[in-house]
């Protein structure tokens, strides 16, 4: 019957986001901190202490986002030194540059580690093939979501495939489990060179909260590199999409100021 | 007969003096009568290491007495020879004896499917390997194989599927799991650091990380004697069933996707990104983590959120229920959905199934019902929806029930709520009750979570074990297959979306 679906199709209206350059986040949303360093520095001791990833360095004062949840914790027990803002633009091509210092105003993506092939091959169309080893479905569900009625990334031509021969790459979630080891090898091994990797959320970025767990294996990371590290727990959608945008160097985030 | 302590699921820990320490042959017999009884089944049922000898727990529930029992027997490595098994009398004893077959090496005999559960990386047997997982075989000229996984076609967890085909027709499905095994349980006694545990039962499976910590933090709370104010019970129910609300609508939009029903998969897409954007604006995160934590919460409602979350609450249940509606009037749809993947109740009750699933197939099993905490033993009298059918139609529209349920609650929950100031703030530092052992049981979306927690002499969490429902269910999923062309696998195994992490752990 017809009726019923004109109702649904009124109710569902315009969902796409029009523009995806123009996002902001709720207020709420914690996303890239910001660190002040102060003279008493006993909050941020406290704080590192109950991190649940050790992703914070008292001396110097750092917080790693390739380890951080995203809890907010430390925030609330250093008020004064942590703060979190809706800023979703976390992503890099160094993975050290997700480490935040005491000042820092943004995530330099570090446009200069980007193999120069990667915006000359991908820049108008990138498949990739996603692969979850060990991730706890939050970030495989906001993968999906790049790709739904909100966010329609697949607008730019960016689309995860059904096969690794089909893709131009891997993405990585999960802290890469002993058991899934092998076969995210044979799926990097199938996609056609040359080809890019992706470590989506603090799991895949650092092992997380498993870091340490014998039942993870994390050799992958050793033997190739990655291009673009997404932080998150999990990553959300728009901390893909601009993190690809920049990639592919069809985005440009702002410099950070030294 | 067996002795069992019997608590119910607002009772504090139990301390382990407590627990009767039974003989196996006790607690086989008991057992194996008890649970040929519907009234009654395994919330869960492990060992641990204690000193030389391996304890055994069972924690089992009467669905119709509301009562938790749990006893216990313990048996050294080398003085006893291999137990009965359940399972050979009780098939839905099979993951908890395949679990500590795996860990502990303890042999069952007459164990009917003695495989490998998740091949954790303490398991005994090293021989044992995802790659040489003992997949079932049958002979035959007509027969074909079809293998899936581990890495399946679209973005999701990984786990091996393994088809016995004839022609387009499946006799039968093997699901072999394990390869999101993180070692999980383990990492909650790497460090004595209650934010982490706390985080660590969020991400058990990160779809259900709302459920995963209601249940931690009363795990905990037990174990300090602790009864969470009203207030925070108020805010912990609203965010379980808003994640209810969120994956089933997901589900609902996944179904419809996978029969071309694309204008109730966009229609649902949309409404599960309200859902979650719903608990984005409440706490940050879409997936609730940071919401819920032991003895107090950092984000208390105010009074524009509880609005907020009422108003968003109203607007996608009455577009859910337009989506609903054009299902039921859809003759394409129900030809698909409709007698499709059918598990017949005397099936999901032999298997032990749990949660929507089995209420789908008309086996009430609802914590919420049968074994209510926090606000279904205060203000919520549940009443869980049933159906019989039992087919993937079935599922469906026992989600679409839910959701609207849920929204009511939701409702009801906020309409009475008034934002207090005061609410308690998360503590990570209470003292826990040395040597005992408590039970957080929630009803999550796809069905009951068991976290079981055991503290040691100086009141460190020992040994922490979850149960997530789809260990029960995975077998609902290969029994339904049975019979069906293989091409309806895929609805077939959206009506059930199972955790792999879950049930790897
Ligand atoms: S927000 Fe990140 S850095 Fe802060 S406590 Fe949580 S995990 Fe650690």
């Amino acid at each position: 019957m017809i009726l019923p679906k004109i109702k649904v199709l009124r109710s569902h209206g315009r969902q796409y986001i029009p523009d995806l350059t123009e996002v902001t986040l709720t207020d709420e949303f914690r996303g890239r901190p910001e660190l002040t360093a102060t003279d008493d520095m006993s909050d941020v001791e406290a704080a590192a202490a109950m991190c649940p990833t050790a992703a914070i360095t008292t001396a110097p004062f750092t917080l790693d986002l390739g380890r951080c949840l995203f809890c907010g914790e430390c925030a609330l027990r250093a008020p004064r030194n942590i703060r979190f803002t809706n800023d979703y633009r976390i992503g890099s091509a160094s993975r050290e540059a997700l480490v935040v210092r005491a000042g820092d105003t943004a995530v330099d993506f570090r446009h200069d580690c980007v193999r120069t092939e990667i915006p000359r091959l991908f820049g108008h169309a990138l498949k990739l093939r996603q692969v979850s080893a060990g991730g706890d479905a939050s970030n495989e569900m906001e993968l999906n979501a790049t790709g739904n009625v909100n966010f329609d990334f697949g607008r730019y031509g960016v689309e995860f495939t059904a096969s690794p021969r089909h893709a131009d790459g891997v993405v990585i979630t999960g802290p890469v489990t002993c058991n899934m080891a092998a076969a995210l090898e044979m799926c990097y091994d199938a996609v056609p060179d040359p080809k890019i990797v992706i470590a989506c959320g603090a799991d895949a970025c650092s092992g997380g909260l498993f870091a340490a767990s014998r039942a993870v294996d994390r050799s992958f990371f050793e033997r190739h590199r990655v291009d673009l590290w997404l932080p998150g727990a999990p990553a959300h959608p728009m901390v893909f999409i601009e993190g690809v945008m920049n990639l592919t160097g069809r985005w440009r985030r702002r410099e950070a100021e030294k | 007969m067996a002795r069992y302590i019997t608590i119910d699921n607002t009772s504090p820990a139990v301390p382990l003096a407590e627990i009767p320490d039974e003989h196996y042959g006790a607690v086989y017999d008991d057992l194996a009568d008890r649970l040929a009884q519907e009234r009654y089944h395994m919330a869960h049922y492990f060992a641990r290491e204690e000193g030389d000898r391996l304890r055994f727990y069972a924690i089992l529930l009467d669905d119709s007495s509301r009562k938790i029992m749990i006893t216990s027997f313990a048996m050294g490595y080398h003085d006893e020879g291999p137990l009965p098994s359940l399972t050979a009398l009780r098939p839905a004893m099979h993951p908890f004896e395949r679990d500590i077959t795996e860990r502990y090496g303890v042999r069952f005999d007459a164990m009917p499917w003695d495989k490998p559960l998740r091949l954790p990386f303490d398991r005994r047997d090293r021989r044992a390997s995802v790659g040489n997982y003992p997949f079932y075989t049958i002979e035959g000229d007509s027969l074909h194989e079809v293998n899936v996984g581990p890495i399946h076609a679209g973005i999701i967890e990984p786990g091996a599927f393994r088809f016995i085909c004839n022609g387009e027709t499946v006799l039968h499905l093997e699901i072999a799991l394990g390869y999101q095994h993180r070692g999980l349980e383990r990492q909650f006694t790497a460090a004595d650091n209650r934010l982490r545990q706390a985080v660590l039962a969020e991400t058990a499976a990160g779809d259900t990380a709302a459920a995963n910590a209601t249940a931690f933090a009363e795990a905990v709370e037990k174990l300090a004697g602790h009864t969470p104010p009203e207030g925070l019970v108020r805010e912990r129910a609203a965010a379980l069933e808003l994640e209810r609300m969120a994956m089933h609508i997901a589900d609902t939009g996944a179904l419809s996707m996978d029969v071309g029903y694309q204008l109730g998969q966009v229609a649902c897409e949309a409404l599960r990104t309200m859902t979650i954007n719903t608990t984005q604006a409440w706490c940050g995160n879409r997936f609730a983590k940071g919401l819920i934590r032991p003895f107090g919460t950092n984000k208390p409602l105010t009074a524009e959120k509880t609005d907020m979350i009422r108003r968003n609450v109203a607007e996608i249940v009455r577009r859910y229920d337009e989506v609903r509606h054009d299902i039921k009037s859809s003759p394409t749809l129900l030809a698909r959905y409709e007698q499709c993947g059918v598990v017949p109740r005397s099936e999901m009750l032999r298997i032990g199934g749990v949660g929507m699933a089995a209420r789908a197939s008309g086996v009430e099993r609802d914590i919420r019902t049968s074994h209510p905490s926090g606000i279904f033993s205060r203000q919520i009298a549940h009443e869980s929806i049933v159906k019989r059918h039992g087919d993937v139609m079935a599922r469906l529209m026992m989600r679409c029930r839910e959701v609207l349920q849920s929204a009511g609650y939701i409702d009801r929950i906020l309409a009475s709520h008034r934002p207090d100031t005061s609410a308690p703030r998360p503590d990570y530092v209470r003292p826990l009750a040395p040597d005992a052992l408590a039970v957080g049981l929630v009803e999550a979306w796809r069905g009951e979570l068991c976290h079981v927690a055991v503290t040691n002499a100086a009141g460190r969490i020992a040994d922490y074990r979850i149960k997530d429902p789809s260990i029960h269910n995975w077998l609902a999923l290969a029994l339904a297959v049975r019979g069906e062309g293989i091409s309806d696998f895929p609805i077939c195994n959206k009506s059930f979306n199972l955790s792999y992490c879950g049930h790897d752990l």
